[in-house]
């Protein structure tokens, strides 16, 4: 049973749910405008959001870096590089020169790196799947991924015959189970987040507390 | 209007009829079972010997936008998260919720707290349970791992909206011998997770979650709605081959 602020709450989506839905599917210039408006209100409120949740990361880095517990020097790090950045984003503008260079020379190439690292955990958690998961699935998964992987690029200039090329085995593999793999799971999970948006539409789900 | 919006308004308002009718006809019977899922019934031991073992859950709701469907499965995230508190309770360790996307963080930190009050434990909350630890995809995913080598987690959650780094906290969370059940609405997540999760849920299972976890009759008649409508589509699919095989112009 809800109450009070609950029962205001879901009242709420759930009149603005219907709007913004007939608003997509009945073209109606009052609906389209009504619609629009609250998709900016919801874009508004995701920027304010994002600015509450960069407070609760600082709060709580703050809270590590004071405790002095272990690992509380990434905290400190962390804190820093944030208040540099608000700084020189705030002050010389996100487009600066400055603010641009610890795009390029510090996000971007940290994320590089950590992209690199996921390459290699990617391998070890296709042999440790192999070891905990030793199923049919497994082995069609593997042998899929090691055969994409040789069609994408020869292993030390060595061609395999039949793999490579429009008509190859990858072109094959690549255009027919695996499309129709992908599309079979996405129309899965177009359902599911139909259902989904059903039961916040109709107040079962209530992902909010009021 | 054209035809795809007159298909997809008929499809979705037969949905929304169709879950209503059988939310309404399921109220007055028993619940029947669905196929076994053995993700969920280790996810319900994993909850138990985490309150036992005094030891912490944690929940990551990936980075989607609220505004977009990739928001749907951190609504299954939070939903396993209110579970995961109400059952987290009796422990000395709250479950802790990561997210990637600010509203996410915001949602997940009012989903703690109204679960907290619900009991009458509201003094127990802390923001600190839900929190934003990135807001670029490996910024996310590097801001997780700490907390999950640092924090006592023994089984973890990844629902949401995810790319490929969700293997770096799949692979932390595996690294620390804890569970770890996870889904994605993105193919690429779906991919790596097969491989890196210990409990990897692939297209439609990872919705079902709610059925599975917080039966109800609204829950098992969206778990149905999904069933009729993936027939209708499977013959919908197959009559456009025939008929495309047949010479018909579509």
């Amino acid at each position: 049973m809800m109450r009070g602020k609950t029962l205001i709450s879901a009242i709420i989506v759930i009149v603005l749910g219907f709007v913004v839905l007939a608003g997509y599917f009945w073209p109606l210039p009052v609906l389209v405008s009504l619609r629009d408006l609250l998709l900016k209100w919801a874009v508004l409120l995701a920027a304010v959001a994002l600015l509450v949740g960069v407070v609760n990361l600082f709060t709580v880095h703050w809270g590590k870096a004071s405790s002095g517990a272990k690992g509380s020097i990434y905290s400190i790090v962390l804190i820093f590089s944030l208040v540099i950045t608000l700084i020189i984003a705030l002050y010389f503008g996100p487009l600066s020169t400055w603010s641009l260079w610890i795009y390029n020379y510090i996000q971007v190439p940290v994320e590089t790196s950590l992209m690199a690292v996921l390459a290699v955990i990617l391998v070890v958690a296709v042999v440790r799947m192999a070891r905990q998961r030793p199923n049919l699935f497994s082995v069609v998964f593997i042998a899929t991924g090691v055969l994409m992987l040789l069609g994408s690029a020869p292993l030390m200039g060595i061609e395999i015959p039949g793999l490579y090329g429009p008509e190859g085995l990858r072109s094959l593999l690549a255009q027919i189970p695996a499309v129709a793999g992908a599309r079979g799971i996405l129309l899965g999970v177009a359902l599911g987040v139909i259902a989904t948006g059903v039961r916040v539409l109709i107040g079962s789900d209530r992902p909010y507390g009021g | 209007m054209n035809l795809s919006t007159i298909l997809g308004t008929v499809f979705v308002l037969a949905f929304i009829l169709l879950v209503l009718g059988l939310g309404i006809w399921g109220r007055k019977r028993p619940a029947r079972l669905f196929r076994d899922i053995p993700a969920f019934a280790r996810l319900g031991r994993a909850i138990g010997m985490a309150v036992e073992a005094g030891s912490r859950l944690h929940v990551s709701l990936g980075r989607g936008g609220t505004t977009g469907a990739q928001i749907a499965p951190a609504l299954v995230g939070l939903g396993l998260l209110e579970r995961i508190a109400r059952a987290a309770l009796v422990s000395d360790s709250p479950p802790v919720a990561t997210s990637g996307e600010g509203a996410l963080a915001v949602l997940s930190q009012d989903t703690l707290r109204s679960t907290y009050r619900s009991i009458g434990a509201a003094g127990q909350y802390s923001p600190e349970f839900g929190q934003l630890t990135g807001v670029t995809p490996f910024s996310y995913a590097a801001g997780t791992i700490p907390l999950i080598h640092d924090g006592h987690i023994t089984a973890s959650v990844l629902t949401g909206n995810f790319g490929s780094e969700v293997a770096l906290i799949a692979d932390a969370a595996e690294r620390n011998g804890g569970m770890t059940l996870a889904g994605s609405d993105n193919l690429t997540a779906q991919a790596v997770l097969y491989a890196t999760a210990q409990e990897p849920l692939i297209g439609e299972d990872l919705f079902a979650a709610g059925a599975y976890t917080r039966p109800n009759s609204w829950q098992t008649a969206s778990l149905r709605a999904q069933d009729v409508f993936r027939w209708v589509l499977v013959a919908a699919i197959l009559i456009g081959a025939i008929l495309k095989l047949l010479g018909f112009e579509l």
